[in-house]
């Protein structure tokens, strides 16, 4: 732009200013985030010598697997100021929905596991459209309520009861291993990673993140928020879906009851990951640490022999905990407008 | 009382906020009963100073002396508790309570106040009062959330009123507001200052400034320049220090050569706000809306371009009529929408500089679906350099950029549109003289380049200096048009009042 009425003391400064005050809390923040973790294995290496066997660890990894599955399609909800409280049921029905193709109706495993992940991404996009053609208030309440009717289904379908036995293919992931490590882990480094590029390089990723931040105006720059809000309850219900293959894998059965309170560990690693309530701010990358964070606490406890009880009491504190550092976060950022 | 009547006495406040001293050394005196303006430009440091001064912010050095004490820092509760009443850039209201209860909030009337039971009728009855006073015809019982941005300033204004305070800080109060809310404004800052108040007043609009102010103060790039009394010196005066030199021509309109009709209205109507809204926008031409505030004009621009519904009529770009349902559809036919509202509609205030310069149609900055983060940067860096923004760089929050500085955002958005039809409503609120003739001279620029623009502004002058066409509009319906050489305050005036033009 031409400029002759005034000087140009307008100019950008420059690029590379001192600190970028946002980016350091976060920063800092991670690293918070990652030395607890490390700080908690070091503790349980103290307290138990079972705690750093390589059986123990890949106890850990393999329950944490199922849960880090569960936890991307959490994470994306709460990025767009939503929840998905149906994942857990969402992971039983479909699993439950694979045992009866493969059991009662004689599909092959892969169109079995085509309906597990069918069924999944179903649930999840009438999640979605429950919020946006139905116009409930909030997804709590819409996937509160499918939180009880797929639960409700699972429970029916088979009247309650178990089905094990499964072919190879459909046991592939939560069972085997590539030399030393296991299938599941794999899969979760693929989704992790790809899931990071899909948030930071494509555009449906950052709309995601605009949709959370800002819905008017996202709405109001083109973008089509209703669409952004189905497809992330799809994904939520299909990684539900996918953490139910793994979990059937690993056991070798799907039961009606699989998969009771993960909403609750999954929301929990979120937040702790640093994603906000308030949307629009968190990074995957978190997700997994908050994920192993959760998996090792639990894990401890129970090489400690701690009641259960006081597990449940312990995870509800983490989350409160978590939640507040949330809420301090939220004001340092707003104090600076 | 102080020596002097000097209530409040600030030295050498300073704050830096991560790569930017925000505040450097800032002196400045107020007298009771005396309104004394801040000038300076967007970035220099003015709302950063209210802040401290409302206890928002923490100043790093520096005192503030309030009322014959003196502090290092303020809290909000204290500020409050000691007289200091602030109305802030931004709005700070609850949309779901009612104008009376949003007055009243935390300073509640109540008929048994240790039963915690509130005098709803008194308070009812009083706000009726204060708003009687500013002139505005709004019911007290009415929900604020209802109201539109104008009249919602004016709540905030009598939250203050009734507060009671010594000194009130305004920071850009009017913005939002038409000129007859403003000139209710100025009266009531009158009846406040005979009362002994002292007003902090800062604006944009020099002439206000000019008009109203006893005492001002420049500032400029986080430093109190110079404080002078009103009446010895100019606002050209005020602009040289404020910029380091003059500006010689406020709207530089440079005609364009008109060609076909771009965009077409035909009939457009929503129930209960538009009526019948029928125009045409040439390309190369610069089409004024003016009226009153709620006089219809925000909510044409959003029906023509997918923001709310409408009922019937149709809309036309370049010849081909368009099915616009949601903004993508206006967006696509090359319409773009510049908001008044810029945090709530504009920005995504929790994300980056770049992010919300690109981020419409951010898809082409890329290749099948992946984005190259080196181009959606370099593209903002380029439009807001273009801009004059004031960042610490593009990764830096939009939420912490001075409310002027976001607005350039909101503007490099759009241009990076590539739209041919630019709608402004209220394109200059709150950016600085400067900042403003550049965006004139964009929007030159914009139609020299064969767009067409539409722009709604409440500023008068700024319509009359900048359209080469002007339609006014009434309750919904446009009432009058005219072209730039015919244009007078009043016969615009006339037509925003409701009576249609005789031609
Ligand atoms: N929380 C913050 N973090 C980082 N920088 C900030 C923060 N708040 C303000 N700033 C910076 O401090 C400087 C002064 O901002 P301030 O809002 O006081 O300007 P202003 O004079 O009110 O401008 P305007 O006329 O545009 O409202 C700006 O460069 C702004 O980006
Ligand atoms: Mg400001």
């Amino acid at each position: 732009m031409s400029n002759d009425v005034l000087t140009n003391n307008g100019k950008l400064p420059a690029e590379k200013a001192v600190g970028k005050s946002a980016a350091m809390t976060e920063k800092l923040y991670q690293l918070g985030v990652l030395l607890s973790l490390l700080l908690l294995c070091a503790v349980m290496t103290a307290l138990s010598p079972r705690f750093l066997t390589m059986d123990n660890l890949m106890n850990v990894a393999s329950q944490a697997a199922v849960s880090a599955i569960v936890s991307i399609g959490m994470f994306l909800a709460i990025l767009t100021a939503g929840i998905d409280l149906s994942v857990g049921s969402v992971l039983a029905l479909s699993a439950m929905m694979m045992g009866i193709a493969s059991d009662r109706w004689g599909l092959g495993p892969y169109a079995s596991i085509l309906v597990c992940l069918g069924s999944g991404a179903l649930l999840g996009l009438v999640n979605g459209l429950l919020l946006t053609k139905l116009r409930l208030p909030h997804p709590f309440i819409s996937t509160l309520g499918m939180q009880k009717m797929a639960r409700g289904i699972a429970l029916f379908v088979t009247a309650a009861a178990p089905i094990s036995m499964f072919p190879d293919e459909i046991q592939y992931l939560g069972n085997n291993s590539i030399g030393q490590v296991p299938v599941s882990f794999i899969l979760v480094a693929i989704l992790y990673v790809g899931m990071y590029f899909f948030l930071t390089r494509t555009s449906t990723g950052r709309y995601i993140y605009a949709v959370g931040g800002n819905k008017e105006a996202a709405r109001l720059s083109g973008i089509k928020v209703n669409s952004i809000l189905n497809l992330v309850y799809t994904i939520s219900g299909l990684t539900a879906a996918l953490a139910g293959l793994v979990l059937a894998g690993r056991v070798n059965a799907v039961y009606p009851l699989a998969g009771l309170d993960y909403e609750t560990d999954a929301i929990a690693a979120v937040i702790i990951g640093g994603a906000s309530f308030f949307g629009g701010v968190g990074s995957i990358a978190n997700t997994i640490i908050g994920v192993l964070l959760i998996a090792v606490l639990r894990n401890g406890l129970n090489l400690l022999n701690v009641d259960s009880a006081f597990q449940t009491f312990a995870i509800g504190a983490v989350i409160v905990v978590a939640v507040a550092v949330d809420v301090l976060r939220q004001n340092v950022m707003k104090s600076g407008r | 009382m102080v020596a002097d009547g000097i209530l409040l006495k600030v030295k050498g406040l300073t704050k830096k906020f991560p790569g930017v001293v925000a505040l450097d050394g800032v002196d400045i005196e107020a007298r009771a009963g005396e309104i004394h303006g801040i000038c300076g430009e967007n970035g220099a440091g003015k709302s950063t100073l209210i802040k401290m001064l409302t206890g928002a912010h923490t100043p790093d050095s520096g005192t503030i002396e309030f009322d014959g004490v003196t502090y290092t820092s303020l809290d909000p509760r204290r500020a409050m508790g000691v007289g200091i009443g602030c109305i802030y850039q931004e709005l700070n209201l609850i949309p779901h309570l009612t104008v009376a209860e949003n007055i009243f909030l935390g300073r509640e009337m109540y008929l048994a106040e240790s039963l915690n039971i509130l005098d709803r009728g008194q308070m009812n009855a009083k706000a009726a009062e204060l708003l009687a006073d500013l002139g505005l015809a709004v019911s007290p019982t009415a929900r604020l959330g209802t109201l539109g941005v104008g009249h919602q300033q004016m709540i905030e204004i009598c939250r203050a009123v009734w507060s009671n305070a010594k000194l009130i800080i305004m920071d850009e109060p009017t913005s939002s507001l038409s000129e007859k809310e403003a000139h209710d404004l100025f009266r009531v800052m009158a009846q406040m200052k005979a009362r002994g108040v002292a007003i902090l007043f800062i604006s944009h609009r020099l002439d206000e400034v000019r008009d109203n102010c006893d005492t001002v103060t420049v500032m400029r790039d986080g430093r109190s320049i110079e404080s002078f009394a009103m009446k010895e010196r100019s606002v050209a005066d005020i602009i040289q220090l404020m910029v380091g030199r003059s500006i010689q021509n406020k709207y530089p309109k440079e005609p364009a050569p008109q060609g076909d009709v771009i965009l077409s209205v035909r009939n457009l109507n929503r129930k209960g706000v538009l009526r019948d809204i029928s125009f045409d926008l040439r390309a190369g031409e610069v089409l004024g809306f003016a009226g009153l505030v709620g006089a219809g004009r925000t909510e044409t621009a959003r029906a023509i371009t997918g923001a709310d519904p409408y009922d019937s009529g149709s809309i036309e770009v370049s010849g081909k009529p368009v099915k616009i349902r949601q903004p993508l559809d206006s967006i696509n036919a090359g319409i773009a929408f510049l908001t008044e509202n810029r945090k709530e509609q504009g920005l995504i205030l929790i994300q980056s500089v770049a992010f919300n310069a690109t981020i419409v149609k951010m898809h082409k900055y890329g290749k099948a679906g992946w984005l190259s983060l080196g181009r959606i940067k370099e593209t903002a860096r380029k439009v807001c350099a273009e801009m004059r923004l004031k960042t610490s760089g593009m990764d830096m929050l939009v939420g912490k950029l001075s409310g002027g500085n976001q607005q350039k955002v909101v503007i490099a958005k759009w241009l990076l549109s590539n739209a041919k039809i630019f709608i402004f409503d209220e394109p200059t609120r709150g950016i600085d003289v400067g900042a403003k003739v550049e965006v004139y001279k964009l929007i030159n620029q914009l139609v020299a380049n064969g767009a067409g623009v539409i722009i709604i502004c409440s500023e008068m002058e700024e319509v009359m200096g900048m359209a080469d066409r002007i339609l006014v509009m009434h309750e919904g319906e446009i009432t009058g048009e005219m072209t730039q050489q015919d244009a007078t305050q009043e016969k615009i005036m006339y037509a925003a009042s409701g009576f249609k033009q005789a031609s």
